[in-house]
Parts: structure tokens; C-alpha cells; sequence
């Protein structure tokens, strides 16, 4: 049998069940957590580090994605501490890759940029590293701009565990981690890719695009994803 | 009344906030009794005169000439604006950081030339070798974001400037907008 | 195999090593053999054979002696003899010397303090066995710990035993041992896994390189008393692939073991078995975190995951595994050959045992030592070390790139987990860094702060970015091109790498400038304000750019 806690959370009187996350118990009592990896049907990995949340008698501070929920529990969201981490965490996304709202095709349907919007990020006060990345649109359909990649991994996860195709994986590591589908090879040759596009209505920037998208008319369409997790757990 | 000494200033960027600011209409007409504009593509003033309340600066900082400017232009002005995403955030100017500004001048004059392919370096100001934000290179005392940001958010930001509050533009604008 | 049968190879082996007049002993650690002891050992045993002597003289191959830096190190036993930087030609000299005087020239004083200050039982054997021989460890009581426990003691009393000890991780983080093999054996499954941690990475460290290549049965041993204590039946020992002779000597050691039933299936006749299996490291430092290493284990991207849950609870392919590092796993033996009690009585309060460091740096003695816990730095560094003549100790860097540097001021805290931690280090897993009035200390910061950069796994945001642009700015004040504004940018980031990041690695990264910014902080306006490196190290563009 499941059991049912009670916590609080922000102050406020909160109940989950034990397999619920913070994060989920947070959303279903109208508390919003920041998060870019985190997608509902997909594993949580607790990477982004936005939804790190504080919990009273923990000294570190723990993702929300992938904390279960406990007896008498008290998390606060939203201190200013969290708020600045959470800035910076952005700003350093911005820092790392070329994220040019202006000319990307997700402008104003993405969750980087509404992120900043959300959290305050008027600026990047961090240095820009600029880097030298490159474009895979050899694939008929859909293209990949690594300069407005996050490595949230969300395209490798959908893949690998909803579509079943484990085309995209990641190369590298640090600041030169990079995804790449198969070993490395052009999108468009890939054996193993179905051209299904759930990468592409995952990813939560411009990274991953349909072709034939100009400037801010991309929009995603991940709701098949919920459906699908739901008709699997339901098969459970 | 003293009126607000105001300026604009055209860095890097297609002056498209410029043209929004112009978009502001005939509100533009009820600024003009509170401020003075003593500095402006908009204006024929050639220098940059000292004691400037409220700067607004377009684009990005490029070449020699924008860093140049810049650091006069701070030093003379008390709260100086970012205006649009080139100022902020480096935007369209910066795409070309990745590859360096040689790969542009190459692209831009030697390439396409017939005849005695050159650089020009006495008439058109030099590039850095990378084009950066305000912030990066003098103190900004506000950001709004945009590109170009909106008429009205702009007419906001300049409305609550002279009514002597910062504005908060979180839900006026964005980087993109 | 049984007691009786242990005692026999054991007494066979011991017999077969004192039916010669004198043994000679060649270091075969990685340190001697980069300076070719191989070819030592070659000329001397061409020495004895073409002498004839070969029935009455030995040599064999030993493990490091420690003070690697004087290699190739000889021993000649039994007459307790230690020659430094023998070379091919010597070796006529050598063994002339064998039933005369010794060769003054070459004979290494074992009464310095480098060694008369150390306390061995990590490294009790070290240098006296073969490496590549089973028998040669068991002529020093090898596997009558095992032997006799299998026989005499339960699970739970092998785990009271350790918890008596006090015996905490020497991974770095300090965990109790006892507690933790508890919670293995305590967790609910069908099948649980023992894991050995030799993915050693600290710049400068060599500790457990020198445990594997050297007393690879100790280590062992060490872990099927692990498995017997938490019901392991299925183990790993994850070895970094730049040690291949760590590797080679741990797989000829697995399958000697396995040869005399010591692996496998019904070990010693009893109904305990343990499968062990070596694993290698592909290079990448974060797989030393654990979660990082049961996926490189599982074949997947070595990159760490939030924990809970803990390996103990849910481990290589979620079964409980018990993970702890190789120096933790060879104090196993001693610790329960001697008892819990026994162990408990050194140390300090709160750490018990010893700590075996990596010496390295401005030292006169550099190599490796085992120290009692509780003695203090200014004894490791001044007395078992020594400064070289005309140089002035500034710091002690210690715990790898999570760890910090210690100046003077603190060099009188004893060494244990708490005290490093109160001055802004960590024990880590033992490297030890002697800084020198010479180093810059900015300069210092950024070498690690570059190492992190690195090796960052990419996986979470805070140290995939943050470490780099901690680099950046490091970077930028050792050019002299920084601002008091960038100063303050890095502190911030060092706020929010520390608190955010995912693992270890992240949350360690900014220690080494945290803790120089503590102590040295003067050097870095120098560097900023007045554009001038005190230690003269970095170049300063005079020039300043935007």
C-alpha cells in the first residue's frame, strides 16, 4: 500500500503520495518549480540544477525532480538564495552556447527564454564563451543547431525511452559534451532514427527544428508525450 | 521645470530600436515638453555634451570606434540604458564571434572583389576581435531587452525615468521580443 | 583450502625464501621501474648466475618502498639493508657487497625520519613481498585473516568488529566503514555486489596505485572479507586503465586466487562465493564518484546521479553494493587480524588508524608515506618531507581539486577529517602538495580550477559552465587583465558551483580557490590592483584591454 504524507511546502500544507516527487507535489498544490531537464513521461535526472529546492535539516540543497517526498517534510522553493542560484544557472546556459533569440526559430515558444523571463534574467553578466559549434541538417526533415543546445537530454531520453530508437546519445565531456545521433554520424544517414520527430517537439529550444520553420514560427507539440506515458502506466 | 537631458546613441545594431523609439507617435509630442534630446542619430548635434541625464544606447560594441564612444559617453551620462538585444546581449553583431572577425572582413571585401581586394582601415573604423555587450565593456544601469523592444515598452522606460523611478520591465519585454 | 592447508603453503613459502643466504629485492613499483629497475634486476640476477651463486643468493621483485623519488630502491634481507639510485652497472658492486661490507655509496639511512616517522599497516608489507606471487603473501599470514574468519566468525561480528574500529572511508569523504557495510547487509535483496574503488585521479596521487601494484592479495582479501561480512556474491575491483601494471598484477592475483579456491565458487569448503571481475577506467576522472563508476560498471556514460538512493541501497543495476576505495579495503586484513579494539587505539578521537599521503612538491623527500592519523601537517612537511635547502614553505595543498591549501598558520592542526575540513581542506584521498614560496597562488588555483574544467562529466549545469568560467576569470587575473568586479563575479560562482552542483567533483571544484582566496587573498589583488604577480610566475600584459 501506498502511503499518503503530509509536508509543508513554501509554508503551506501540502500532501503526496510516497512515490511523488517534490516537484510533482509542489505542481499539484499550485507551486511552480523552475526546470529545463525535467518533462513529464521522461526520467527525471536531476541535471539542470533549477529546481534545486531546500529542505529543513539537510544542509544541501536537493533537486525537486527526483526527491521523493517525506513525513513532516519542510521544502522551501523560492528563498532569494535559490533565486539568484537559479539566475546564474540560466545565465550560464546563455553564457555557454549562441543563443540569438532574434533570428531562432523558437523565439517566443522557448523554455530557455521564458526561464529568463520568469526568473528575472535581464542580462548575462557572466562572459560569453562563444563557441564554435556546428549544424547537422542533413536529415530530410528536422535539423540540429548545437549553439542552442543545453544538453538537457531530453531528445536521448524520448528516444531511447519512449520511441525505443536510441539514435541520440552524448559525446564528450565538460563544456565539449555535445549530442550526436548514432556514433557520430550525419542525422540524415542515421539507421536507427524513424524520422518519428519526438526529439524535436521535446527539446525546449531551437535546437532541434523542423526545417521549413522561418524566425519564431516553431512551435512544439510534445503533448503526445503525456498521452503515451499515461496509456503505458495504465499497460503496468 | 528643468527638462531631462536625454541622448541616444547608434552603436552596432540596424537601428531598429531607433525606429521604435520613433514609433512611441504623437506621445513623442508630450515627451518633448519634459525633456531635452541633446544628443541623437535623430538630432544634428556632433558631439556628445556633458551632464546627460538618461542615455539610450543602440547596438553593440564592434569597433574601436564603438569602444571609443562607449567610455565617453559613460562618463558623461548618470544612468545609461541598454536598449534592444545588440546593447544587451551582443544579438545579430555577435554571430559573427564564433568565427572571428577576420572570416568576416575576408568575407565582406576580399572575397567578392575583382579588382585590388582589400581591407579598408582609414575611412570604415577596425573591428575588434569580438563584438560584446555595453555591459561588458562600461557600467549599465538598465537593461530592456528586445528587438527591437516594443514602441510601448520603450515610451514606459522613458515615462518612468522622468518620473524619477527605475522601471520594471520583467513583463514589458524579453531577449527576442 | 583450510587453515592447515594455508599453513603448509605458507611454511613452504617462508622456508623456500630463508633457504637463501640473502634475498635481494628489487622495487618493481611503477615509480623504480621508470627508472629502469627492470634492467637492474636483470644485470643482478645475470650477476648471480654467472657467478654461480644463484642456490644460495636470490632476487626477486618487491613492491614500493615509498621514497620513490631515490629509485631504483634494492633491499638486501636478511640483513635490513636499503640502497637508492642503483644502476645496471652497480650491480658486480652489489653483489661483491653480499657477504663483505655494504656498498657505503649507495646505501639509503632507513633511520631518516622519512621512514622512522611512519606508521605502516596499510602498507605493512610493502616492498617485502612479491607482487606477482600468492605464496609470497602468504608467507606473511596472507589469507589466514579470511581463512580464519570463514571458520570462526559470523557476518554480523565481522561488521561489529569494523565498527568497533572506527575505520572510516579513505575515499575522502570519511563515511564510518562499519556503517556502511551495515547498510548493505541490512538491504533487502537476493544478491548484493562488492565494489573496489582504483579509479585514484587527484593530480599527484599514487596511493592506491602503489596498494594494487603492490599487495594486490592484501586488497583481495580485504574485499572477500567485505562480501563474506555483507553477503556479496559478485564483485568488481574499477581500475583506472593508465595503471596497466596495477591491472595485470591484480589480474594475475585473481586468478591465483581463483587457482587455490580462494575465488569462486564454496570458498574454503564453506557455502560463501564471490565472482571477482576487474573493470577499467576509460580516463575519466568523475567515474571515481560512485554513482559515475556502477554506470561506467554497467557499460553506460560514466556520469553521477543524484543520490538518494545510495548505492548501498540501490547500486549496480539496482542491486545494494557496497563501494569503498582501495587504501579502505586493504586496512581490512589488519583490522580484523588485530581487532577492532586494537585499531581503535590509534589515531585520533574521531579517526582511527592511519592515512597514507602521496608526498609530492617542494620536498626533499618525495614519495609515499603512512602516517599515524592526528600527527600534525608541520611533521609530515618539515620533518618526513623536508624542505629543500633555500626554499620557504608557503602551503600545503591537500584532498585533490576539492581540497584546499593550508599556510603556515594552520600547519599545527593534527591531520584527521575534521581539522582538514575546519581550515578549508579536505583529507581526500590523499594527495599532498608542498607549495614553496615560488607558486603563485592564484596560479595554483587555476591549475586545478583547469583540471575540473576538464574533467567535468557535463552532465549538470553549475559545474559544466561554472567551472569553466571560474577558469576564465582565474585566467584573466593571472594576466593582470581582471577587475575587483570580476573578483567579486568569482566568488559568486564559487558560491553557486559549490551549492548547486550535482556530485562531488562539482560541489568540490571550488575549494582550491575558496580556500586560496581565504588565505592568500593578497596575492590576488595584487594581481588585480596593482598588476603584479608577487611570486613572479604569471606574465602580466601590461597593456590593459577591455
Amino acid at each position: 500500500m501506498t502511503r499518503v504524507f503530509t509536508l509543508t511546502i513554501d509554508d503551506r500544507e501540502a500532501t503526496g503520495r510516497e512515490d511523488e516527487t517534490i516537484l510533482q507535489v509542489a505542481r499539484d498544490h499550485g507551486i511552480t518549480i523552475p526546470r529545463l531537464c525535467q518533462l513529464d513521461g521522461l526520467s527525471n535526472i536531476g541535471a539542470c540544477r533549477l529546481c534545486v529546492v531546500e529542505v529543513r535539516g539537510v544542509p544541501k540543497l536537493l533537486p525537486a525532480c527526483t526527491t521523493f517526498i517525506n513525513e513532516g517534510m519542510e521544502v522551501y522553493t523560492n528563498s532569494e538564495r535559490l533565486q539568484k542560484y537559479r539566475r546564474t544557472i540560466i545565465e550560464m546556459l546563455f553564457a555557454e552556447g549562441n543563443h540569438i533569440c532574434s533570428v531562432c526559430v523558437a523565439n517566443g515558444h522557448c523554455e530557455l527564454q521564458s526561464m529568463a523571463i520568469q526568473l528575472g534574467v535581464d542580462h548575462i553578466s557572466l562572459p560569453y564563451f562563444y563557441p564554435k559549434r556546428t549544424v547537422d541538417a542533413s536529415h530530410e526533415r528536422y535539423a540540429l543547431d548545437r549553439n542552442r543546445c543545453i544538453l538537457c537530454t531530453r531528445c536521448v531520453r524520448v528516444c531511447a525511452e519512449i520511441e525505443g530508437a536510441h539514435t541520440w546519445d552524448l559525446m564528450a565531456r565538460g563544456s565539449q559534451t555535445t549530442v550526436i545521433t548514432d556514433l557520430h554520424q550525419p542525422w540524415g544517414t542515421s539507421e536507427s532514427c524513424t524520422s518519428c520527430g519526438k526529439c524535436v517537439q521535446v527539446c525546449p529550444t531551437g535546437a532541434l527544428f523542423e526545417k521549413g520553420n522561418a524566425v519564431g514560427e516553431m512551435t512544439k507539440h510534445n503533448s503526445f508525450l503525456k498521452t503515451l506515458a499515461e496509456m503505458r502506466e495504465n499497460d503496468k | 521645470m528643468t527638462r531631462t537631458r536625454i541622448a541616444t546613441v547608434w552603436l552596432d545594431g540596424c537601428s531598429g530600436c531607433h525606429m521604435s523609439f520613433l514609433d512611441i507617435d504623437e506621445r513623442l509630442l508630450a515627451l518633448a515638453d519634459q525633456i531635452d534630446l541633446v544628443y541623437s542619430p535623430l538630432v544634428d548635434c556632433k558631439d556628445f555634451p556633458d551632464q546627460v541625464d538618461v542615455t539610450l544606447v543602440e547596438g553593440a560594441v564592434s569597433s574601436e570606434e564603438d569602444l571609443e564612444k562607449i567610455s565617453h559617453i559613460r562618463a558623461r551620462t548618470r544612468l545609461l540604458v541598454s536598449l534592444g538585444d545588440c546593447a544587451v546581449t551582443g544579438n545579430v553583431p555577435s554571430l559573427r564571434n564564433s568565427v572571428g572577425a577576420e572570416a568576416v572582413l575576408q568575407r565582406a571585401y576580399l572575397d567578392p572583389a575583382l579588382l585590388n581586394p582589400q581591407i579598408p582601415d582609414l575611412v570604415v573604423p577596425r573591428l575588434l576581435p569580438v563584438v560584446r555587450p555595453i555591459h561588458s565593456v562600461v557600467k549599465v544601469d538598465l537593461y530592456v531587452p528586445g528587438c527591437p523592444p516594443a514602441a510601448d515598452t520603450i515610451y514606459y522606460v522613458v515615462t518612468e525615468l522622468l518620473a524619477g523611478r527605475i522601471p520594471d520591465i520583467a513583463d514589458k519585454t524579453r531577449f527576442g521580443a | 583450502m583450510n587453515t592447515d592447508e594455508l599453513h603448509e603453503l605458507a611454511t613452504a613459502a617462508k622456508e623456500a625464501q630463508t633457504a637463501f643466504d640473502h634475498r635481494i629485492i628489487v622495487c618493481s613499483g611503477t615509480g623504480c621501474q621508470s627508472l629502469q629497475s627492470e634492467q637492474v634486476y636483470e644485470s643482478i640476477e645475470g650477476e648471480l648466475k654467472s657467478r654461480g651463486i644463484g642456490h644460495r643468493c636470490s632476487v626477486v621483485h618487491g613492491g614500493c618502498r615509498g621514497l620513490c623519488e631515490a629509485g631504483p630502491l634494492v633491499s638486501v634481507e636478511p640483513d635490513h639493508l636499503l640502497y637508492q639510485g642503483v644502476k645496471t652497472d652497480d650491480a658486480p658492486e652489489l653483489v661483491d657487497s653480499l657477504d663483505a661490507a655494504p656498498v657505503e655509496r649507495l646505501t639509503l639511512d632507513v633511520s631518516i625520519p622519512f621512514f622512522s616517522r611512519q606508521k605502516k599497516i596499510v602498507l605493512e608489507h610493502n616492498g617485502m613481498i612479491d607482487p606477482e606471487s600468492i605464496e609470497s603473501y602468504m608467507a606473511t599470514g596472507g589469507y589466514s585473516t579470511l581463512v580464519r574468519i570463514l571458520a570462526e566468525l559470523t557476518p554480523a561480528q565481522v561488521i561489529e568488529q569494523l565498527t568497533k574500529s572506527g575505520l572510516r572511508g579513505r575515499g575522502g569523504a570519511g563515511y564510518s566503514t562499519g556503517l556502511k557495510w551495515n547498510t548493505v547487509a541490512k538491504a533487502v535483496a537476493n544478491h548484493r555486489y562488492v565494489v573496489c574503488n582504483g579509479d585514484e585521479g587527484d593530480p599527484g596521487a599514487f596511493m592506491d596505485r602503489s596498494v594494487m601494484e603492490d599487495v594486490p592479495h592484501q586488497l583481495i582479501e580485504g574485499m572477500l572479507i567485505a562480501a563474506y561480512a555483507v553477503g556479496a556474491d559478485a564483485g568488481y575491483l574499477y581500475v583506472r586503465a593508465e595503471y596497466p601494471l596495477a591491472v595485470k598484477r591484480l589480474r594475475r592475483a585473481i586468478r591465483q586466487a581463483e587457482k587455490h579456491g580462494l575465488l569462486g565458487h564454496d570458498i574454503c569448503g564453506t557455502r560463501f562465493s564471490f565472482k571477482l571481475d576487474i573493470r577499467l577506467g576509460a580516463g575519466a576522472f568523475v567515474c571515481g564518484e560512485e554513482t559515475a563508476l556502477i554506470a561506467s560498471i554497467e557499460g553506460r556514460r560514466g556520469t553521477p546521479r543524484p543520490r538518494p538512493p545510495y548505492p548501498a541501497a540501490h547500486g549496480i543495476w539496482g542491486y545494494p553494493t557496497l563501494i569503498n576505495n582501495v587504501e579502505t579495503f586493504a586496512n581490512i586484513v589488519p583490522v580484523l587480524r588485530e581487532g577492532g579494539e586494537w585499531f581503535s587505539t590509534i589515531g585520533t578521537e574521531r579517526s582511527k588508524g592511519t592515512k597514507v599521503f602521496a608526498l609530492t612538491g617542494s620536498v626533499s623527500h618525495t614519495g609515499l608515506i603512512e602516517v599515524p592519523m592526528g600527527i600534525t601537517l608541520r611533521e609530515i612537511v618539515y620533518e618526513i618531507g623536508g624542505l629543500p635547502p633555500g626554499k620557504r614553505f608557503k602551503a600545503v595543498q591537500t584532498g585533490g581539486p576539492s581540497g584546499g591549501c593550508i599556510p603556515a598558520e594552520h600547519l599545527d592542526i593534527p591531520v584527521d577529517y575534521e581539522s582538514l575540513a575546519q581550515v578549508g581542506s579536505f583529507m581526500g584521498s590523499g594527495g599532498m602538495i608542498v607549495i614553496d614560496e615560488s607558486a603563485c597562488m592564484v596560479d595554483v588555483a587555476k591549475f586545478f580550477m583547469e583540471f575540473c574544467m576538464s574533467e567535468s562529466c557535463g552532465k549538470c549545469i553549475p559545474c559544466r559552465v561554472g567551472t569553466a568560467e571560474m577558469y576564465h576569470l582565474l585566467d584573466k587575473i593571472t594576466l593582470g587583465e581582471a577587475t575587483l568586479d570580476d573578483l567579486a563575479m568569482l566568488e559568486d560562482l564559487a558560491d553557486v558551483v559549490k551549492h548547486s552542483s550535482l556530485c562531488g567533483l562539482g560541489q568540490g571544484s571550488p575549494n582550491p580557490v575558496v580556500s586560496t582566496l581565504r588565505y592568500f587573498r593578497s596575492e590576488y589583488l595584487a594581481h588585480i590592483v596593482d598588476k603584479t604577480c608577487p611570486a613572479g610566475v604569471c606574465t602580466i600584459h601590461q597593456e590593459v584591454g577591455v
